[in-house]
């Protein structure tokens, strides 16, 4: 028949051999829970290196905290609590909502950015559990709300700003900001996913961080709004962020905002987690 | 379609749609294990989307097809155990190191730390990347890249691995390279599906050809079936004295039946075959006649002539055909794929 044939005969029923060897592997009909956890503690690593070689990506939680503190602090402090020192308390937790919010707007925009790489590509065809490469970064980015939240309120001690709560309020604080910052996330998380570039995510979460964080109590005292605008900032969650973060921090108590700040974390999840993954699954 | 055990891939009339377009219309594919198995068309033919479909990157939207006994479409995350894939494009993190990206893809298939390191240190050893090992990717060069993204797809020595353009846009040397590195693979027992669309790539490496234009399989066979089912072999006879080469190909033209081509400056005289055997004939009439032959080739038609007879047009002429999951190569170098088949 063929004059060309690489190989003898002998030789493919060899390879035939080695062949069946290979696949004498175990092959797993499903992903257990133990290597969805496993996947996507490796991939957290993934970001995290990724983060020490993108120094700039750190940015957003770094410069940004040292910066706005001072500079709202010394705008805002007369105007608003007489002294730069009497507005500390309020604008330190307002800040760290803030900043967090800024923080979570990133997780979107990079994981929108990750999807468009060559590496995803890759992603998709290794037996991996499908929300591994969305849970991963997640998980990695715990570290940019903590880095945030610790920064910010470094910034203001060194300030001046001496807070209440003492060492374990602070603490409570900074656990209830990164757990906020993870919540809050889901919402540019599936920005991320419905999102077509990494430009358009960035646009739309921005719009949508912008009223989260000016229509709530980080700045000003809601009293001071009108009605229908106080009624927002109200129920806005990310004001029951910050009034937790300032009855831990401010009076080291766990009060009724603590529950409050809880419960809207988890409604957000709710909501925006499911919508993520699948709409992320349908990409993967 | 029942189960074959023999079978690596197994698909039967399988069809993606884009819109109304149908990218890949009804291809049936069967590659044995063991085997390099070639998919050659031009741009736009639904190779890649082909290839996708098999790999559980695009859903089927109509046909079946198992690999090594699994349903594409209902067994995922088997068939990804089966599987390496390595792109037209690397698909390694360009933030990592080359040890750091088959650490992470080790990691994520379930190695220990420990394996996964002494897999990474064979892998680079094995592709002549360690020296690069701890350089970050965005220093590679085309070649290095591509190899690291082979090695990262065989970090848990899949018995199949898909090539999509393995060697689009590399130059001559590092095509020759991935060659070799591509015959190893099957020496150690992998079963390769590669697509192609240099003629000469499919003719050196894959045991058997699918050609694929427009969405439709129009043929498949070995390289040399492919090419004995359209083209013709040539008798090319070089002369020792340039005056015998009207008796020559007059002598020739009585055999075969055809008209042959001389070429008087170069004493050189093609006669064309029906069937390989005919050279024989026509040499012992020469020799009858007493015409001196300094040398002589027979050549079979070259799988450029076959895809054009296969597809009416040739190789590189159908770049106009978009299929949207297969229009990544348009940095390709038209000329090179004619000029690499001649």
């Amino acid at each position: 028949m063929s004059t060309l044939t690489t190989t003898p005969p002998g030789d493919a029923t060899q390879r035939v051999t080695v062949d069946t060897g290979v696949l004498d592997r175990r092959l797993a009909t499903h992903v257990s829970l133990g290597q969805t956890v496993a996947q996507t503690m490796t991939l957290a690593w993934r970001a995290t290196m990724k983060m020490r070689r993108n120094f700039e990506q750190l940015f957003d939680v770094t410069i940004q905290p040292l910066l706005f503190t001072a500079m709202f602090a010394y705008i805002f402090g007369g105007a608003i609590s007489g002294s730069v020192k009497d507005y500390l308390p309020i604008i330190i937790p307002g800040l760290i909502g803030q900043t967090v919010l800024t923080a979570c707007v990133a997780t979107g925009v990079q994981l929108r950015e990750d999807m468009d790489k060559g590496v995803f590509d890759r992603f998709k065809v290794l037996p991996i559990a499908r929300i591994a490469p969305l849970a991963g970064p997640m998980v990695a980015d715990l570290i940019r709300y903590a880095i945030a939240s610790t920064l910010t309120f470094a910034t203001g001690i060194a300030m001046g700003y001496r807070p209440g709560g003492g060492v374990l309020g602070v603490l409570g604080a900074i656990v209830l900001a990164i757990f906020a910052g993870w919540s809050l996330a889901w919402i540019f998380t599936w920005f991320g996913t419905v999102g077509k570039t990494a430009q358009g995510v960035q646009g739309i979460s921005l719009m949508v961080m912008f009223p989260l964080t000016f229509l709530s109590n980080a700045f000003v005292p809601t009293e001071t709004m009108p009605g229908w605008l106080r009624a927002f900032a109200d129920v806005n969650p990310v004001s029951h962020v910050i009034s937790a973060i300032r009855s831990l921090a401010n009076d080291g108590q766990v009060t009724g905002e603590v529950g409050w700040a809880l419960l809207g974390c988890a409604a957000v999840i709710a909501v925006f987690a499911p919508l993520s993954v699948r709409s992320f699954n349908r990409k993967m | 379609m029942h189960t074959n055990d023999t079978l690596a891939v197994h698909a039967e009339g399988l069809v993606k749609t884009f819109g109304d377009q149908r990218a890949v219309d009804g291809v049936d594919l069967q590659v044995r294990r063991g085997e390099v198995f070639g998919v050659l068309g031009p741009n736009g033919a639904g190779k890649t989307t082909t290839l996708k479909m098999l790999a559980t990157l695009l859903p089927i939207d109509g046909g079946r097809a198992e690999v090594f006994g699994h349903d594409v479409s209902r067994e995922g995350h088997v068939i990804r155990q089966l599987l390496g894939v390595t792109g037209q494009y690397a698909s390694v993190d360009e933030n990592l190191t080359a040890t750091e990206n088959l650490l992470l893809f080790g990691r994520l298939q379930g190695l220990s730390r420990a394996d996964s390191k002494r897999r990474a240190a064979t892998l680079l050893e094995q592709f002549d990347l360690t020296e690069a090992a701890a350089k970050p990717i965005s220093a590679f060069s085309g070649g290095m890249r591509r190899r690291l993204d082979l090695s990262a797809s065989l970090i848990t020595r899949p018995p199949l691995i898909f090539l999509d353009e393995p060697t689009t846009g590399l130059d001559p040397r590092t095509r020759g390279q991935m060659w070799e590195t591509i015959r190893e693979l099957v020496d150690e027992g992998c079963t390769v599906l590669l697509t192609t669309q240099y003629l000469d790539e499919a003719d050196q490496l894959a045991d058997r050809i699918a050609v694929i234009d427009r969405g439709v399989k129009v043929a498949e066979g070995t390289s040399d079936e492919l090419k004995s089912s359209v083209g013709r072999s040539s008798l090319t006879v070089h002369l020792a004295d340039r005056d015998d080469l009207v008796v020559a190909t007059t002598t020739a033209r009585a055999l075969v039946g055809e008209d042959p081509v001389p070429s008087p400056e170069s004493r050189r005289l093609s006669v064309p075959l029906e069937r390989s055997e005919q050279a024989v004939d026509v040499l012992v009439a020469l020799r009858e006649k007493g015409i001196g032959i300094e040398s002589l080739t027979v050549q079979k038609p070259s799988l450029d002539e076959v895809f054009l007879a296969l597809t009416g047009h040739a190789a590189d002429s159908d770049t106009a055909d978009s299929d949207t999951a297969d229009t990544d190569d348009s940095d390709t170098d038209d000329s090179t794929t004619l000029e690499a088949a001649s």
